[in-house]
C-alpha cells in the first residue's frame, strides 16, 4: 500500500460546490448604509464634496430634528401615510379580489386579461387630471390614483398566483368530494398565497412612487408637497431630508410583507 | 359494494390508451393491477374514481357502501397530495369538515385513524417536517378517515426508498387484516404486486389490454418477503411482461 502512495501522486479532490443559496446577512446591509453615509459626511465635511452636490448628512439629520420638533413632521406624514393606507388597501383588495374571479372564471379570464393588459403600462400619474374631474381635488382622487396604480399589479400577480396552485391538490380535494367553496377557500386561496405577497410587495412600492407624484401635483401637506417644495427652492438639505422618509417607508413597508410572510407562510419550506 | 367495469375504452384526442376493459372488482379484496408504464393505469385508475369519463363502456357500483361511509371511492395518491399549509390532523380534518359533522365527531374520527396508522404523536407536525413514508401514511389515514368503500390506489408506494416501502407494506397488510377493505392497487412494482393482490391483473402495453389475471390464493398475512411461492409468480409475471416492457422503453414517449 505505502509504495503506491509513494510513486503515485496524491491530490486533494477539488472542492467545486456550494453557493447559489441566499443566506440571512443582515449587518451587511446596515454596513452599507453605514459606510456611504460616512463617506459622504467625510466627503462634505472636508470640502471634497461641494455643498452643492451633496448636503451634509448630520445637515439633513438636523433638518429631520426640525421638523420633528416643530411638529412638521407630524404634519406632512400624517395625509401621506393616510393616503397610502386607503389607496393601498383599497387597490390591493380589489385586486386581489379580481385577480381570485379571472383565476377561477374562465368567461371573466377572457374578458378581463386584456383589458388589464391594456391599462397595465398607462404611467397612472398621467391619469391625474381625469381623476381630479371625475373625484375632485380633494383627497379621494389622490385615493382613487394610488389605488388604480396598486390594483393592475396585483391583478397579475394574483391571477398568476391561482394559475400556479398545485392541480393535483385540486384533483385530490374533488376526489374527496370537498365542495366548490371549501377547494377554494382551503387549497386555492391558501396555495396562491406566496404568489399574491410577492406581488403585494411590487404594488406597495408603486403606491409609494404614485403617492409621491399625486402630492407633487397638488397637496399642501404630505411628503410629495414638502419634496416639492425644498426641490423648488433647492433647499438640499429639506429635500434630502423628504427622500429619506420615503426610503425610511419604503424599507417599513416591505418589513411588514416579510413579517405577513413568515408569519402566513410559515409551512413553507 | 362491489365495481364493474364493462367494456371500458379511452383515449386523448385520437390516441387510444385503454381498450375494451372488463373487470370485477370483489369487495373485500385487493386487485393489483401492473403494467408497462405509460399503459393506462392511472388512467383506468381516474375513470373508476370518476375523476374521468370513459368514451366507452360503464363503471359500476354494484350494491350500496355501507351507511357510515363518507367518500365511496377515495384515491392515495403516489405523490401524496398533501396541503402543506395544514398540520397531519388538519389534512385528515379537511376531507370530514364538508360532512356537517360536529367538531368532536370529526376529532374523535381524526384519533383514531392517527392511532390506526402510528401518527398519533405527529399530529401537529406540518409536511415538510415528514419523512416520505410518513408522508404517505398520512395520506393513508386520510383516506381511512372516510371510511371508503373502495381505496384507488395509484403507484402509493413507488416514491419511497425499498425498506420504507417494505414497512408500509406490512403496514397496509395489517391494517386490511385488522378491517379488510377492498383496494384497487395499482403500481408496477411485481413484487408489491404479489405481496398485495388477492388477484393481479396484467395490463399490455399501449393501448391497455387486460393480457391475464392471475389469482393468488396465499392469505396477505402469510406472504413475506422473499417468499418461494410468490417469487415463482413474480417470475412468471416478468416473463409476461418483460417483452412488452423491452418494447416500451424503445418507443418514443408520446407526451
Ligand atoms: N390528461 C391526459 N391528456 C393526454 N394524454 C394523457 C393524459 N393522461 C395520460 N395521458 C397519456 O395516456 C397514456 C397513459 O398514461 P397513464 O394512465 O398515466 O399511464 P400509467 O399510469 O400506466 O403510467 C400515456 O401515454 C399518457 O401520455
Ligand atoms: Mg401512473
Amino acid at each position: 500500500m505505502s509504495d503506491v502512495e509513494e510513486t503515485e501522486i496524491a491530490r486533494q479532490v477539488a472542492f467545486r460546490g456550494g453557493g447559489f443559496a441566499p443566506k440571512p446577512y443582515r449587518w451587511i446591509g446596515l454596513a452599507v448604509f453605514v459606510m456611504l453615509i460616512s463617506l459622504a459626511e467625510l466627503g462634505t465635511q472636508n470640502g471634497f464634496i461641494s455643498p452643492l452636490t451633496l448636503p451634509k448628512p448630520s445637515d439633513v439629520f438636523l433638518k429631520f430634528r426640525e421638523l420633528y420638533e416643530t411638529g412638521l413632521l407630524r404634519k406632512h406624514l400624517e395625509p401621506s401615510l393616510t393616503r397610502l393606507a386607503v389607496g393601498g388597501a383599497l387597490g390591493a383588495t380589489i385586486g386581489i379580489a379580481v385577480g381570485v374571479l379571472i383565476g377561477l372564471f374562465s368567461y371573466i379570464r377572457a374578458g378581463l386579461v386584456p383589458l388589464v393588459a391594456a391599462i397595465f403600462p398607462i404611467p397612472k400619474i398621467a391619469l391625474l387630471p381625469l381623476f381630479v374631474i371625475w373625484f375632485g381635488i380633494d383627497e379621494a382622487s389622490k385615493y382613487a390614483l394610488i389605488a388604480f396604480g396598486t390594483f393592475t399589479p396585483t391583478v397579475v400577480a394574483t391571477y398568476g398566483a391561482v394559475d400556479n396552485v398545485d392541480r393535483n391538490l385540486i384533483r385530490m380535494a374533488q376526489s374527496f368530494g370537498l365542495s366548490w367553496k371549501s377547494i377554494v377557500r382551503k387549497i386555492i386561496l391558501p396555495g396562491a398565497m406566496p404568489g399574491i405577497l410577492s406581488g403585494l410587495r411590487i404594488s406597495l412600492a408603486i403606491a409609494i412612487i404614485l403617492l409621491v407624484a399625486a402630492e407633487m401635483l397638488g397637496a399642501e401637506y404630505g411628503i410629495g408637497a414638502y419634496i416639492l417644495e425644498a426641490g423648488s427652492l433647492y433647499d438640499l438639505d429639506r429635500l434630502f431630508a423628504g427622500v429619506v422618509m420615503l426610503s425610511l417607508l419604503g424599507v417599513l413597508l416591505s418589513a411588514v410583507i416579510g413579517g405577513i410572510e413568515r408569519y402566513v407562510l410559515r409551512w413553507r419550506t | 359494494m362491489d365495481i364493474r367495469l364493462s367494456g371500458i375504452s379511452h383515449s386523448y384526442d385520437g390516441f387510444e390508451v385503454l381498450r375494451d376493459i372488463t373487470l370485477d372488482i370483489p369487495s373485500g379484496k385487493i386487485v393489483c393491477i401492473v403494467g408497462p408504464t405509460g399503459c393506462g393505469k392511472s388512467t383506468l385508475l381516474r375513470l373508476i374514481g370518476g375523476l374521468e369519463r370513459p368514451a366507452k363502456g360503464s363503471v359500476l357500483q354494484l350494491g350500496l357502501p355501507a351507511e357510515d361511509c363518507l367518500n365511496p371511492l377515495t384515491y392515495v395518491f403516489q405523490d401524496f397530495a398533501l396541503l402543506p399549509w395544514r398540520s397531519v390532523a388538519g389534512n385528515i380534518s379537511l376531507v370530514l369538515e364538508d360532512h356537517g359533522m360536529k367538531k368532536s365527531a370529526i376529532t374523535e374520527i381524526v384519533n383514531n385513524v392517527l392511532a390506526r396508522t402510528k401518527l398519533t404523536e405527529f399530529a401537529r407536525a406540518l409536511p415538510k417536517q415528514l419523512s416520505g413514508g410518513m408522508k404517505q401514511r398520512v395520506a393513508i389515514a386520510r383516506a381511512l378517515a372516510v371510511k371508503p368503500a373502495v381505496m384507488l390506489m395509484d403507484e402509493p408506494l413507488s416514491a419511497l426508498d425499498s425498506q420504507t416501502r417494505e414497512l408500509l407494506m406490512s403496514d397496509l397488510v395489517k391494517l386490511w387484516t385488522q378491517q379488510p377493505f377492498t383496494a384497487v392497487y395499482v403500481t408496477h412494482n411485481l413484487d408489491e404486486a404479489v405481496r398485495m393482490g388477492h388477484s393481479i391483473v396484467v395490463l399490455s402495453r399501449c393501448p391497455g389490454k387486460i393480457r391475464e389475471i392471475i389469482h393468488l390464493e396465499k392469505p396477505l398475512a402469510e406472504r413475506s418477503y422473499g417468499d418461494g411461492e410468490l417469487q415463482f409468480r413474480q417470475k412468471y409475471l416478468w416473463n409476461l411482461m418483460r417483452d412488452e416492457a423491452l418494447a416500451a422503453d424503445a418507443e418514443l414517449v408520446n407526451v
